[in-house]
């Protein structure tokens, strides 16, 4: 098992007053051909550790190794054979999509044509189109098109979908998907539960700079203890603790979040009827009930406490 | 490893012309703004070539007849504008500036000439004045005196201009060229997208300074073509001189414009970085007016000003036509404001 990235310890603090320890000790292992993804909430780190990856920041301390290759010894290298896209890069408004691509096509020894860079991402129609009269969405998939015109063994997205409406997520993950069926590597960010549920083959959980889980998505969510969740609410005026329900049958975990109530269950056959009869005996009325499966959402609630996204 | 079929140095300056000539107010603010004010200006200061001076006559004091008679022998002098007044009016017309001097007729046949001796219009009115009155008087025993003026091309104030314009233009356009392009580029993150690539930072940079140099040559053409079809203003150099200064002018200043730029993280810090270094040398430099209006002690300061070095350099040329042999100073100055700072920007430039 070849590795595509190897970091060891990885640590980035910004000097200042107080000093900001934005990735605490990360260790992180990814495999060649695998699509991995950093997932957590605003400011947990995966910026910055996605651009010590690429290149672009220095680490404070840590080992970084990229496709066998460490950046002080052998950075050119290192750039031919990486595509990355940044977080909001405005690329010039005045150029047509295939003048920036062909721009960024002429930085690489080798690489795709300019025009089959286009085509993978399906901007042929919009070949000709100042990048000023793009879509949000179209801007994205031009920054993916410079990101693999060099030919890369290794891509790096960062948020490649945030802000984008269903369908333009929909056609970026299609193009990510067909991008790794050559065999090549992604490493992508995303605070989306459901995109990396659906894109990586695993995940590292990383909050305030630290690694808190990593797994496939489903070892994640089974690690939950259970695969279901019931999330209830009850009348007006009723708020007992969430504990009152740990107990309950299959119940792996239970929690209060603004008036809402999520039990992570292992049966809900089994658990459903204990809490509608626990609730009558203790004279509570529901106001509102649903069950789901767990996502990793879930997952990060139960490790942190907190939501990934602040308006989720 | 196939061979290259795209040369990323010209790639990379033909996105800058590209950007550039796609965009209509920068077109306007590097070609059509310098004209306007060429226009402005020369014509401004071709309207009044002389000064005419304001004399007032009192006519109500003399007789009507011999009122008449001064108004008339005045009025046939083209450098006079006569004014009749009455009453105290004069007096507040010569206190506002309004008239340059005022003329009463004197009960012993001479003149009252009454002047404001703070201001240097009515003391040349007053010379006006007394020399029209006693060239008549004395007209057998004064010399012939034969009146003469210089209104030969490169001599006006136009031909003075121009080159002005042209060192203004070059300081400008390095400086926005080179210094707001890139600081606007490291704004939108395209430095740190273009840092991800295997670019090459000189082919880069060399190519922001080669698409400066391209902008400059029709900025330069339409100002020399419109100066000699409008106002005839001429090149009395050689044209290979005039060529090497512009672009060494425009190389010197874009090495500067590299240094504003090399940290600036916001459009604000970069444009208030140019307003500071391009400020003083409007004023300073010799543009509208010539420095050496300045104090003496200010003297050595203005003169290593770049600006001063290129309008210098190239008025020497295209009003003297001197050679560049004889231009060494103003050579070296200008080379050193281009290397130094260029050297400087490459150690200290943020390219994220």
């Amino acid at each position: 098992m070849t590795l595509a990235i190897r970091c060891r310890d990885l640590r980035k603090t910004y000097p200042g007053r107080p000093a900001v320890e934005a990735v605490r000790g990360l260790d992180l292992e990814v495999t060649v051909g695998e699509c991995f993804g950093l997932l957590g909430p605003n400011g947990a780190g995966k910026t910055t550790t996605m651009e010590i990856l690429e290149g672009i920041l220095d680490a404070t301390a840590g080992e970084v190794e990229v496709l066998g290759l460490h950046w002080d010894r052998d950075g050119a290298a290192i750039r031919r054979r990486i595509g990355i896209s940044l977080q909001e890069t405005r690329l010039a408004d005045k150029l047509t999509v295939r003048e920036v691509v062909r721009l960024f096509r002429s930085f690489y020894p080798s690489g795709l044509e300019p025009a089959e860079a286009v085509a993978r991402v399906s901007l042929e129609e919009k070949a000709r189109a100042y990048v000023s009269k793009l879509s949000g969405g179209q801007r994205q998939r031009l920054a993916v098109a410079c990101a693999i015109v060099g030919d890369p063994e290794l891509l790096f997205l960062d948020e490649p979908t945030t802000g984008l409406d269903p369908q333009s997520r929909r056609q970026m993950w299609d193009i990510i998907n067909k991008f790794r069926e050559s065999g090549r590597t992604v490493l992508l960010t995303t605070h989306y539960m459901d995109e990396a549920e659906r894109l990586c083959d695993r995940v590292a959980v990383v909050d305030r700079g630290q690694l808190i889980a990593l797994g496939t998505p489903t070892e994640l969510i089974a690690r939950l203890g259970g695969q279901h969740v019931i999330d209830f609410s009850l009348a007006d005026g009723q708020a007992p603790p969430a504990d009152e329900f740990a107990g309950l049958p299959t119940v792996t975990a239970s929690r209060l979040d603004a008036g809402q109530y999520g039990l992570t269950v292992a049966e809900p056959h089994t658990a459903l009827p204990a809490l509608l009869r626990h609730l009558q005996q203790t004279g509570r009325e529901l106001a509102a009930l649903t069950t789901r499966h767990a996502t990793l959402e879930d997952v990060f609630v139960n490790l942190t406490g907190r939501h990934l996204r602040d308006d989720a | 490893m196939e061979p290259r079929r795209y040369i990323p140095l010209w790639e990379l300056t033909l996105a800058r012309l590209r950007e550039f000539y796609r965009e209509p107010a920068a077109v306007f603010w590097v070609y059509v703004f310098p004209l306007l004010l060429a226009v402005a200006l020369g014509f401004a200061f071709r309207e009044k070539p002389v000064a005419k001076i304001t004399v007032d006559v009192r006519e109500d004091v003399g007789s009507p007849a011999a009122v008449a008679a001064i108004k008339e022998k005045f009025g046939r002098d083209e450098r006079l504008v006569v004014n009749g007044v009455t009453g105290d009016e004069w007096v507040k017309r010569l206190r506002s500036g309004k008239t340059d001097l005022v003329v009463a007729l004197a009960p012993d046949g001479g003149f009252e000439l009454w002047d404001e001796p703070n201001r240097t219009e009515t003391v040349l009115a007053r010379h006006a004045v007394e020399s029209l009155l006693n060239k008549e008087a004395a007209q057998a025993a004064a010399p012939k005196l034969e009146e003469r003026h210089l209104e030969e091309t490169g001599n006006r104030y136009i031909d003075f201009l121009i080159p002005g314009l042209l060192g203004m233009n070059l300081m400008g356009g390095g400086l926005w060229g080179v210094g707001f392009v890139l600081a606007d580029m490291r704004v939108r993150k395209l430095l740190k997208r273009f840092l991800a690539t295997p670019m090459s930072r000189r082919d880069f940079l060399l190519s922001v300074m080669f698409s400066r140099m391209l902008f400059t040559i029709p900025e330069v053409l339409v100002l020399l073509l419109f100066g000699y079809l409008v106002f005839g203003v001429r090149n009395q150099g050689s044209l290979a001189a005039l060529v090497f200064l512009i672009v060494f002018g425009a190389a010197s200043f874009s090495g500067l414009g590299l240094l504003v730029a090399s940290r600036a993280k916001t459009i604000e810090t970069v444009s208030g970085l140019m307003n500071l270094v391009m400020l003083p040398m409007w004023l300073l430099s010799g543009v509208f007016f010539s420095s050496e209006r300045f104090p003496e002690v200010a003297q050595p300061f203005i003169k290593i000003l770049p600006l001063t070095a290129m309008n210098n350099a190239l008025r020497a040329v295209m009003l003297e036509g001197k050679s560049l042999a004889e231009l060494t100073f103003e050579l070296g100055v200008l080379a050193f404001w281009g290397l130094i700072p260029f050297v400087i920007a490459l150690k200290i430039f943020r390219w994220r």
